[in-house]
């Protein structure tokens, strides 16, 4: 029941974060620091996984293709559909989701138990929309823009780790990024990064803007946030993926 | 002038407010005082919508809050301030980008217009040279203070005040009690202000409103609270003994 009462209130939270906005302006302002603050900020961690990540898959796959009859060059292949359809989107928007969903929940949060989203309300500002809506807009344009650079750099990072570990060669490696490249997987990565952003800065915002209590809330809200939003992440992963891929 | 009418309000079936009935008027400091748990907070929660009471109406200068949906109470909820027990600063923004912020969302005054209004504002609550501070540099006093210049930015007609005085020294708690009334006087502001420091009902208390247990159980002005014989009020009010000893 619980269960059902968090899913409708989540729904109506959704719908007030879609009223016409006070004052454009204002919004378009917060949009650019949100994006500065959930994108450029997230990008440090997102190159470093990127290029380990890469790396790792790379000589992995190297070590489990002992069979004489698949080329090696199919270590690139696997390493380049790995990070492009399940890496890059998915657990890359899984590290964000602990990253910026916690920022998101604590920060809304802290907000609310100092009342300050008291204050806007009784201003007559639509609160949720104010604070919401330029993260989930910000989310959703700067998002995708990290998963490309972590794309980039996760095959990168397996190009360098297989040819200085010796499993592969450079030119094995770029004949097997090229070799039945599926375009469509690009559009796909960025159709679930948009999902998944939309679900990070949602459920993490609706966590942090019904909390209730003090400091020691604040705390638990933004751990269930993480956990909330991962969770939504893997459900919308699947079905994101029977939808399309199969 | 606002006027609630029956005002009841339960929460898991426990009654919080009771029948509340009251007149607070223009341009003088209303306050409404009880123990803790006796109230006063839902009641202003009522009062400015952030809770809907269950039964009875708002009227603010006869016009029905309670029966007004929330685009309809936007043009009230813009001639009201609120200074929060805490201050309710916005922790993101300096002293005055907090203070400009009613006016960056609700008017169309240019930045030098906007800047002009601040300093009015802050120099109004004597505040000087802290435009540019963080709200974290502020003191308890300081943070009051600003948050009623925010409350003042849009020259609200309504006045809202929770606990103003809590966590205070005795003498920041005077000046910032003549300061609420003298806003009040001069621009002829329906205040309402929810304390429990005897203090400030003596120096604001025009109009006192005695909640205990979720019921209006004495109505009258300050002067009137050293000659009731309402028990409970007596036991609340009277409970130092330097006030009993005043009393006598």
């Amino acid at each position: 029941m619980k269960l059902f009462y968090h899913i409708g209130r989540y729904a109506l939270f959704v719908r007030r974060l879609f009223s016409r906005p006070e004052k454009p302006s204002l919004y378009r302002a917060e949009v650019l620091r949100e994006m500065n603050s959930i994108g450029i900020g997230s990008l440090g961690i997102v190159s470093i996984i990127s290029v380990f990540i890469g790396a790792v898959i790379t000589i992995q796959s190297a070590y489990n293709l002992t069979n004489p009859f698949i080329p090696i060059y199919a270590v690139a292949v696997i390493t380049r559909d790995s990070i492009i359809l399940e890496f890059s989107p998915t657990i890359i928007c899984l590290v964000l989701a602990g990253k910026v969903g916690s920022s998101i929940a604590s920060e809304l949060g802290t907000m609310k138990v100092t009342e300050q989203i008291d204050a806007l309300e009784i201003m007559g500002i639509n609160s949720a929309s104010y604070l919401v809506l330029p993260k989930i807009i910000a989310a959703v344009l700067i998002i995708p823009f990290v998963t490309m650079v972590s794309m980039f750099l996760g095959i990168l990072g397996g190009w360098i780790g297989g040819t200085s570990s010796g499993v592969i060669t450079s030119h094995d490696f770029v004949r097997g990024l090229l070799d039945s490249f599926v375009p469509f997987n690009i559009t796909f990565a960025l159709i679930k990064t948009i999902t998944f952003a939309f679900a990070i800065t949602s459920v993490s915002a609706y966590h942090g803007y019904y909390t209730s209590g003090g400091a020691l809330e604040v705390g638990k809200t933004s751990t269930r946030a993480v956990v909330y939003s991962s969770t939504v992440i893997l459900i919308l992963d699947y079905l994101l993926t029977q939808l399309f891929l199969s | 002038m606002i006027e609630l009418r029956n005002i009841s309000k339960s929460f898991a079936g426990r009654q919080i407010l009771d029948d509340v009935s009251v007149l607070f008027e223009k341009g003088k400091t209303n306050l409404v005082i009880g123990g803790s748990g006796s109230g006063k907070t839902v009641l202003m929660k009522c009062m400015v919508g952030l809770l809907e009471p269950d039964h009875g109406h708002i009227f603010y200068d006869r016009r029905d809050f309670s029966g007004m949906d929330l685009d309809e109470r936007k043009p009230i909820r813009k001639e009201i301030g609120m200074v929060f027990q805490g201050g309710a600063l916005f922790d993101s923004m300096t002293v005055e980008e907090n203070v400009m912020f009613p006016l960056s969302m609700f008017t169309s005054m240019s930045i030098a217009e906007k800047r002009e209004r601040v300093t009015f504002c802050l120099q109004r609550v004597s505040l000087n040279n802290v435009n540019n501070l963080s709200t974290s540099e502020l003191s308890g006093g300081m943070k009051k203070r600003v948050a009623i210049a925010r409350a003042i930015a849009l020259n609200p007609r309504y006045l809202f005040c929770d606990e103003p005085n809590s966590g205070l020294d005795p003498q920041t708690a005077i000046v910032i009690d003549n300061l609420i009334r003298e806003i009040t006087e001069e621009f002829n502001i329906t205040t309402v202000i929810n304390t429990h420091d005897m203090n400030s009902v003596m120096e604001l208390g025009y109009k006192v409103l005695f909640l205990y247990k979720g019921k209006k159980w004495w109505e009258g002005d300050a002067e009137g609270i050293f000659r009731t014989d309402n028990k409970d009020l007596n036991e609340f009010v009277f409970a130092s003994k330097l006030l009993r000893g005043m009393k006598k």
